[in-house]
């Protein structure tokens, strides 16, 4: 045995069996438990050093707060240490594939970052003086010329925060269309059994009725249903394409075309641009409406849920209808508009306080640039590519929902394989975190029995995407010798097992409160 | 291209695997029409450098808020944020992880919005919060339509303090959803107004304080006169650092208070994103819209956090869902935390008093040389002078961002004369001394 020159081995003898051991303060190892910031006692204590001011309140009188507000304090030192903790406790694009179908958890470049910090951006007000921003707005016009280019559309509409912000954006300039064409009777929306919740959501919630275009038996949009179901009073149709089988839909010109026919405006939910972005140009399929997340196609980070982007790009029909407030070239530079100031402008609104989401714009630029044209056609190509590789090696032992023909950006699994195993969907799913993995997405779309919709994206190696399907395959064929309890007991070895969601919605427990502890402790 | 791993043998094996001749055969589903064979007429791939180079020039071309004096705020505020802050939410557990729906590996996330609900409700006075909206716009039009759920009734009124731009992403959403909505005529110190409008067909009243104009308002009455008619009242707050230093919206009878959270941890980002604070009374708790985490237990019986409460939500409820968020602002909600569990309530107060201290020193400094028009003010005003607009103009040459003219918010208000001027613990007694030296100058 090597030894080092104070007689010490540099390399570990016998050990007894390590997955038996405990520690003596329940930690492990490097994975500590974490208290709650409430629970670290910094009652009187602050991280921030400020002047004493040099007026007091007494102007205010008893507009001031003096009850208690109940919020601690922790030095720098422990505020550091307190999140980079917790950090560690999450799963990250950055640690492994992260195959949620439908959510495009792609790289998020870290120049997109740095770009969205430069003062220039980061530290203007929405506010100040339009001539101290042309910058800004100099960005925001080449970033919806990049999306209208890609889309082949007319118009965008940047200002919604997310997807489904987009979606309600969407709509309502439909709504708005049809009301000033006379058409307000029309309240009902064509939304395929597979789409996204939010869809139904979203045309719901602006009023309209709901009715759900069956689906064929490979997968798409049954042409003749959704002709049947058009009439006069059908504002919309919703539909997702690629849709959230991961097809693309092949008669889609012809639906939109009996779509415009019946008078109906065709919204396509654009969740899954990034398996034709630079290959296919919605406006050419012909859409109306359709949102960009951002956050998916653009790769600005889904940060732990947020904050997104979801511009909307719209046709030359609901141009006319975008939000307030849109850009214009004026005499002395670029202008925000925001109000109305003549006829050809027929707004229904605004989506929300100032301009949309700049952070995002610049991060979604700089990844636009970087990849330009040529390097954008190759990450649809790159993205389909890797699904179909996953789809064609997990076939091994898994079932495919829809074996014939490729797929687009994702594959989508059902649980025929898992019949007679006592290994669920759910299961199978939470021991791919014992073996490093996130979860693909599960159960949905609803069209599919178990379903398992894996979406890896365009940057992942080939060594990683085979990592993936060796221990999808090896999970696969454990479950179908019986090894149940691997699955059913899953994960054994996350920060925690599995959670008591029941228990959760049963009695919410929304907010620390400080006799929480004391219950805590007593039970 | 560096973003894409593949190399030329990778995708020649990975096609020999699935058994296609080219990438073309992949998309066979495309209709031939819709095939693009060229590439785009935009740019082709640019290097680190040179993305860097173009995205400098455009950064070039603007003027950032810290480049002088810069009174600007109307629902944006330039506040120091602490270094640690933006490190930490650049952590890729933090950056690159998505909604935490597989709590076993997204603690960190599900503790930190537990924490961020937990502040949210404290500094609200409130009893519970969300896990955080888009920004405060679309949580006011939130708030708006969940007191149509809760009292089934249609009409809102919005008081003539309410950021107009508030008020008008709460018509333009609140009334697609189906609901009446009052707004009053822009008043700089009339929040009380709104109780000559409740009646019993009020589902709401929208207040701000400090309002659009600065002006801190006792709300107390209101909420009397709200749940005397069975109404809701809602608190908006568009400077979340003033619950440092003024009473709570909980404590003055709000049944759901709402917030601009950007203040606490977050840059101004020309407009966004920013992160919508929501908070209500427990007893509403089931109608509140967009995620909440909650705690619980694991299968070992430790303690733990899950999102709870979904079947409110669009992705499980589909079109029965209470609301239109998805997505949150987690990132930006994460900003808001740590920048808060920094401050904590000893720090706060001092930066909220401090901002209190400036705006008083501003107002000392603005005697004689204009009018000002806000009674009780936290750290902004409202200044009369002619044209307001010019006025801003010209200060620029001065090298001073003198604050918003009101008419940029609202250009039909005919409120052309009214300035809104705002401070922070970024603002200098010299910044402050020469904007009221250029105002004096240029006002003669």
């Amino acid at each position: 045995m090597a030894m080092n020159n104070v007689g010490r081995p540099t390399a570990p003898g016998s050990t007894p069996d390590a997955s038996a051991h405990t520690s003596l303060t329940g930690g492990r190892g490097l994975l500590q438990d974490e208290p709650l910031l409430f629970e670290l006692g910094g009652w009187d204590k602050t991280g921030v050093d400020f002047d004493a001011p040099a007026h007091d309140a007494s102007d205010l009188g008893d507009l001031v707060r003096t009850a208690p507000i109940g919020i601690p304090g922790l030095s720098e030192p422990e505020t550091l240490r307190h999140y980079v903790r917790l950090s560690q406790k999450n799963h990250a694009i950055d640690l492994a594939l992260y195959p949620l179908g439908s959510c495009t958890m792609k790289h998020n470049p870290r120049l997109n970052e740095k770009m969205a910090r430069v003062a220039g951006f980061a530290d203007l007000h929405p506010l100040q003086p339009i001539s101290t921003t042309q910058g800004a707005l100099e960005l925001m016009d080449r970033l919806a010329h990049w999306l209208k280019t890609l889309t082949g559309m007319p118009a965008v509409a940047l200002t919604p925060k997310a997807g489904a912000h987009g979606e309600l954006c969407g709509l309502l300039c439909i709504k708005a269309a049809h009301e000033a064409a006379g058409q307000g009777h029309r309240r009902r929306v064509l939304v395929p059994t597979s789409a996204h919740g939010t869809n139904p959501a979203t045309a719901a919630f602006v009023g309209y009725s709901v009715e759900e275009i069956a689906q064929t038996a490979d997968g798409r949009v049954d042409l003749a249903d959704l002709e049947a179901k058009l009439g006069p009073d059908v504002a919309a149709i919703m539909v997702t394409n690629p849709n959230t089988c991961g097809l693309f839909e092949r008669d889609v010109i012809e639906i939109a075309r009996v779509a415009h026919a019946g008078g109906a405006y065709f919204y396509c939910d654009g969740a899954n641009f990034n398996a034709i972005v630079g290959r296919v140009r919605p406006g050419d399929l012909g859409v109306d409406a359709m949102h960009i997340n951002l956050h998916k196609t653009f790769s600005t980070p889904h940060g732990g849920g947020g904050p997104g982007a979801g511009p909307v790009v719209l046709s030359e029909a609901l141009a006319p209808f975008a939000p307030a407030p849109w850009l214009v070239h004026g005499a002395g530079g670029l202008e925000l508009v925001e109000e109305a100031r003549d006829e050809a402008a027929q707004t229904f609104g605004r989506m929300c306080a100032f301009q949309g989401q700049m952070g995002m714009f610049v991060r979604a630029y700089a990844y636009m640039r970087s990849h330009g044209s040529d390097g954008l056609r190759q990450v649809a190509e790159d993205a389909v590519l890797n699904a179909n590789y996953i789809k064609a090696v997990l076939s091994a032992e898994m079932t495919p929902a829809f074996p014939e023909g490729p797929c687009m950006h994702e594959a989508l699994f059902d649980d025929h394989w898992l019949e007679g195993t006592g290994v669920t969907t759910l299961d199978f799913a939470k021991a791919m975190i014992d073996e490093g993995f996130h979860p693909m997405t599960m159960y949905f779309p609803l069209v599919v029995h178990g379903a398992m919709l894996i979406e890896p994206t365009e940057t992942e190696s080939k060594r990683e995407l085979d990592r993936f399907c060796d221990a999808l395959l090896a999970l696969a064929r454990a479950a179908k010798a019986g090894d149940v309890e691997r699955f059913t007991g899953a994960p054994y070895l996350a920060p925690l097992g599995r959670l008591d969601e029941t228990l959760a919605a049963r009695k919410p427990k929304l907010t620390w409160r400080p006799e929480h502890a004391s219950t805590l402790a007593a039970e | 291209m560096r973003y894409l791993p593949l190399t030329p043998d990778d995708r020649a094996q990975m096609l020999g695997v699935i058994g296609a001749p080219d990438i073309d055969a992949l998309f066979a589903d495309v209709p031939v029409a819709a095939r693009k064979k060229d590439l785009f007429d935009l740019p082709k791939r640019a290097g680190e450098l040179e993305v860097e180079r173009e995205l400098g020039q455009l950064a070039a071309m603007n003027r950032p808020a810290g480049a002088g004096p810069f009174f600007c705020g109307a629902g944006a505020y330039r506040h120091h944020v602490p270094a640690s802050v933006d490190h930490l939410i650049q952590r890729s557990e933090f950056l690159t992880s998505y909604t935490p729906y597989q709590p076993e590996i997204a603690q960190g996330t599900l503790q930190v919005l537990f924490e961020f609900q937990t502040q949210v409700a404290a500094l609200t006075g409130m009893d519970v919060a969300n896990a955080s909206m888009y920004d405060g716009s679309t949580a006011t039009a939130e708030a708006v339509m969940m007191s149509q759920r809760v009292t089934r009734r249609e009409k809102a009124i919005l008081s003539g303090g309410l950021h107009p731009h508030y008020a008008a992403v709460t018509q333009t959403i609140a009334h697609a959803e189906g609901m009446e909505i009052v707004r009053q005529k822009a008043a700089i110190d009339a929040e009380a107004d709104v109780i000559a409008a409740i009646d019993s067909s009020v589902a709401c009243v929208v207040v701000q304080t400090p309002n659009v104009f600065g002006v801190v308002t006792d709300v107390t009455r209101i909420a009397e006169a709200a749940h005397a008619a069975g109404a809701l009242l809602i608190v908006v707050t568009t400077e979340a650092v003033s619950f440092g230093l003024l009473k709570s919206p909980g404590e003055m009878g709000a049944d759901i208070a709402v917030a601009e959270g950007q203040s606490i941890g977050n840059a101004l980002n020309y407009g966004g994103p920013y992160v919508g604070l929501f908070a209500c009374r427990e007893k509403l708790v089931r109608q509140m819209p967009g995620r909440l985490c909650g705690e619980t237990v694991d299968a070992q019986g430790r303690r733990g956090y899950v999102l709870t409460l979904s079947t409110r939500e669009q992705h499980i409820r589909r079109e029965k869902a209470t609301s239109n968020i998805c997505t949150n602002s987690g990132l930006c909600a994460l900003a808001f935390t740590i920048h808060l569990s920094l401050l904590g309530e000893v720090g706060l107060r001092q930066m909220a008093a401090l901002n209190h201290s400036r705006a008083r020193e501003l107002v000392a400094a603005l005697s004689g040389v204009c009018e000002v028009l806000t009674p009780r003010f936290f750290n902004e005003i409202a200044v009369r002078v002619a044209n307001a607009s010019a006025v801003v103009e010209a200060l620029l040459q001065d090298g001073i961002v003198a604050g918003v003219p009101y008419s940029r918010l609202a250009p039909e208000a005919g409120l052309d004369d009214v300035l809104l001027l705002a401070v922070t613990e970024t603002t200098t007694s010299e910044d402050i001394a020469a904007l009221s030296a250029a105002l004096k100058g240029r006002l003669g």
